[in-house]
C-alpha cells in the first residue's frame, strides 16, 4: 500500500467516522442522477430540447460545466445549476456520463435539409466533429441524434457571441448561410 | 400506528400469515424487503431506484389508484394547450423493473413489527419502509367540504378535478370572473397557484376576454412574484388582480356551495368559477401512522429522510418536512432517489453515502414565455442546506428568445422526469 493510499483510507475513514463538518464527496451516481429530471434517465433525453449527455467526453463535460459555471457559455438555466458544484463534483459526473452509451433520438427532419446538410459537413465540420459528429472522443461534443432544437440553440448563442466559438469554428460558420447552418443541423439531428 | 382495536389487530394477524406464505421464499433465500407505500412522483422514483441500485432487493409499493396523474403541468390543461390524458401514468413501466405493484390502500404501519397493513386485509412485511403519501387537506375554510369539492374545485390534486375546473371555465361566459384562492405556506407547488392564474388568463385573453381574474391569496408574498407580476402586466394588462392576505384579513375563509357564495372575513362574494385550495399537510397515512408532528408534515432527517420519530421508515416528497428543498415534484424526484441510494445501503447493512439534491421548477407564464426557479442542495451539519452561489431564478430582463426556450425546457424536464419516474 502506498502512502497516499495508506493516507487516503486514514482520510476516508475519519470522515465516515463524523470526525468534523467535512463528509466524503457525493458519489457519481448521486450527483449525475439529479441530471435526470431535466436530462433523462443516464443522460439520455427524450426531448424535445434539453440535449442528451449519455456518452459525451469526459473532457467535454467537465469544459462545458465550467464554462457554464464560469458564465462563459450562455444558458438559460444551466449557469444557475453549474454553480452549484466543485471541479471535483464536475469530474465525478463527468466519468459517469462518459460510461453511458450514446442516445439516439427518433424526431421529424427535412430528408432534403438533411441530404444538403451531409455535402457541407464534410466540407466544413468533419476535421473536429468526427463520425459525423458521434464521436466522444473528439472532445466536441456529441452532435449526432441530438434534439434539434437544443443544436438550433447553441448554433444562435454561437452567432451572437454569447457563446465562444473556437476561432477555426468562427471561420467556417461566418461563411456559411443560415440556410446551410439549418441544413447541417438537420444532418447532425439525423445521424444514429 | 395509532389505534390497535381488538378486529384491527385480528385483520393484521390474519393479514400477517396470509402473507408469510407469499412471502416466505423471498424470506428464506435472504432478500431484503423494501415496502414503499404511495405511487406518486417520490415513490414510484425510490422504487424503480432502488431496484437499479440493487435488483436483488424485493421492492412493494402499494397505491390505490391504477394511474397516477401529475399535478405538474396540469394548469397547462386549464389553459386549453394540454389535454388531461397526457399527464396519466400506469405502473407497467415499475413492474417491467421487477416491482412489486399492488393496488391497495395503505391503513396502518407497525414500526416495531415492521409491517403495513392494507384496507384490503393484506399485511406486508419490511426491513425498510418509505412512505410517500403525498398531500391531503385541512379545514382552514369553513363549508369547503367534499361536496365543496364539486362546485368549488381545488385542482390540487390532478385528475378528475382538474377536468371539473377546465369545464367550469369552458362553461363561463365572456365577462365572467374568475377567483383563485392560494393556499398559506407550505404547500405543493409554491409558484402553482400563480402559473394557473397565467394559464387561466391565457386561455380567457383568446376565448372571454372581457373576463376577469381575481387572486385572494391568505399569503403577502409569493414564490417568482416579480416575474409572475411582470408576466401578468406583459401578457394579460388589467385581466388579473392579486390581493394579498392584508387587503382581505386573510383570504377567503368559508364557502357556501348551495348559496355559491365564498367569502372573506369582510365580503361574501359571487363570482363565476372559484378553484378554492385549502390549506394542506401531509397525505392521510402519514398522521395514522404516526410520522406526522404539530405541523401536519412528516419530521425527517437530512441525510436519509428517515422519519425523527419511527426508525425503519422513511418519508419523501411532499408529505416530509424537506425545507429548505421546496414541495416540488423535482425535489420529490430527487428526494426519492437520495432515499433509495441510502435505503440499498442500509439494508445491505453499508452506512448510507452523502446526498446531493436539485430542484429546477419552470412555470409557463404564456404560450411562448417560460420561467424557472432552481437550486442545488448538499447536506450541512445533518441538514439540507442550499449551496452557496447557486441556483436562483430566470433574469427579469431575460430575452423573449430565452423566455420561449425555457418553455421548450419546461416540456422537456416534464417529458423527462415522467420518463425517469415511470419507465
Amino acid at each position: 500500500m502506498s502512502v497516499g493510499k495508506i493516507l487516503a483510507v486514514i482520510l476516508g475513514s475519519s470522515a465516515l467516522l463524523g470526525g468534523g463538518p467535512l463528509s466524503a464527496a457525493p458519489t457519481a451516481s448521486m450527483l449525475a442522477d439529479t441530471c435526470a429530471g431535466c436530462h433523462g434517465t443516464d443522460g439520455a433525453s427524450v426531448g424535445p430540447a434539453t440535449p442528451n449527455i449519455a456518452g459525451l467526453s469526459e473532457t467535454y463535460f467537465t469544459d462545458t460545466m465550467l464554462a457554464f459555471k464560469n458564465g462563459d457559455r450562455y444558458g438559460t438555466v444551466m449557469g444557475r445549476i453549474a454553480k452549484g458544484y466543485s471541479e471535483e463534483e464536475i469530474k465525478l459526473m463527468a466519468g459517469f456520463f462518459a460510461s453511458k452509451p450514446m442516445a439516439s433520438t427518433s424526431q421529424e427532419l427535412d430528408a432534403a435539409k438533411v441530404a444538403a446538410g451531409e455535402k457541407l459537413y464534410g466540407k466544413n465540420c468533419s476535421k473536429c466533429h468526427d463520425e459525423n459528429g458521434s464521436l466522444a472522443d473528439d472532445d466536441a461534443g456529441i452532435l449526432a441524434s441530438q434534439w434539434l432544437p437544443y443544436l438550433a440553440y447553441a448554433m444562435e448563442d454561437f452567432k451572437a457571441g454569447t457563446t465562444e466559438m473556437p476561432k477555426k469554428m468562427k471561420k467556417k460558420v461566418d461563411a456559411l448561410s443560415d440556410d446551410e447552418l439549418d441544413a447541417l443541423l438537420q444532418f447532425f439531428a439525423s445521424q444514429q | 400506528m395509532s389505534k390497535i382495536n381488538r378486529r384491527n389487530f385480528i385483520k393484521i394477524a390474519g393479514g400477517a400469515a396470509a402473507v408469510g406464505a407469499i412471502g416466505f421464499p423471498a424470506i428464506a433465500a435472504g432478500k431484503k424487503q423494501v415496502v414503499i407505500v404511495g405511487g406518486g412522483t417520490a415513490g414510484a422514483t425510490a422504487a424503480k431506484y432502488i431496484r437499479r441500485g440493487d435488483d436483488s432487493v424485493e421492492v412493494t409499493l402499494i397505491e390505490p389508484n391504477e394511474h397516477y396523474y401529475t399535478c405538474y403541468m396540469s394548469n397547462e390543461v386549464l389553459g386549453g394547450n394540454r389535454k388531461l390524458e397526457t399527464l396519466k401514468f400506469g405502473y407497467d413501466g415499475l413492474r417491467k423493473h421487477g416491482v412489486t405493484v399492488v393496488q391497495d390502500t395503505v391503513i396502518g404501519i407497525d414500526p416495531a413489527g415492521r409491517k403495513v397493513v392494507t384496507e384490503g386485509g393484506k399485511s406486508f412485511t419490511y426491513d425498510r419502509c418509505i412512505v410517500a403519501p403525498g398531500i391531503s387537506f385541512r379545514n382552514n375554510i369553513e363549508g369547503y367540504d367534499e361536496a365543496a369539492t364539486e362546485k368549488f374545485p381545488h385542482a390540487w390534486k390532478a385528475g378528475a378535478q382538474t377536468a371539473l375546473l377546465r369545464g367550469q371555465l369552458e362553461a363561463m361566459a365572456d365577462g365572467g370572473t374568475v377567483l383563485i384562492a392560494p393556499p398559506p405556506n407550505p404547500f405543493r407547488c409554491p409558484p402553482g397557484p400563480y402559473e394557473r392564474a397565467s394559464q387561466i388568463a391565457s386561455y380567457l385573453k383568446t376565448h372571454k376576454p372581457k373576463s376577469k381574474i381575481l387572486v385572494v391569496d391568505s399569503k403577502d408574498k409569493f414564490s417568482k412574484q416579480g416575474l409572475f407580476t411582470q408576466a401578468w402586466e406583459r401578457h394579460y394588462p388589467g385581466m388579473i388582480e392579486w390581493k394579498k392576505a392584508a387587503d382581505t384579513g386573510g383570504g377567503i375563509v368559508r364557502v357556501d356551495a348551495k348559496a355559491g357564495t365564498v367569502s372573506t372575513d369582510f365580503d361574501d362574494m359571487k363570482v363565476d368559477v372559484a378553484n378554492i385550495i385549502p390549506a394542506q399537510k401531509a397525505g392521510v397515512i402519514a398522521a395514522a401512522a404516526g410520522l406526522t408532528d404539530d405541523t401536519g408534515w412528516c419530521p425527517v432527517t437530512g441525510k436519509t429522510f428517515e422519519s425523527t420519530l419511527h426508525k425503519g421508515i422513511h418519508v419523501v416528497g411532499d408529505a416530509a418536512i424537506g425545507a429548505p428543498l421546496p414541495k416540488s415534484g423535482y425535489a420529490a424526484n430527487s428526494q426519492a432517489k437520495v432515499v433509495a441510494a441510502a435505503v440499498v445501503e442500509l439494508v445491505n447493512g453499508r452506512e448510507a453515502g452523502t446526498p446531493s439534491w436539485v430542484n429546477t421548477c419552470y412555470s409557463i407564464v404564456a404560450p411562448d414565455d417560460g420561467i424557472s426557479v432552481a437550486m442545488v442542495y448538499n447536506l450541512v451539519d445533518g441538514k439540507v442546506a442550499k449551496v452557496e452561489g447557486s441556483g436562483g431564478l430566470t433574469p427579469m430582463d431575460s430575452s423573449p428568445e430565452a423566455r420561449e426556450r425555457e418553455v421548450q425546457y419546461a416540456y422537456s424536464w416534464f417529458n423527462n422526469i415522467t420518463h425517469d419516474i415511470f419507465h
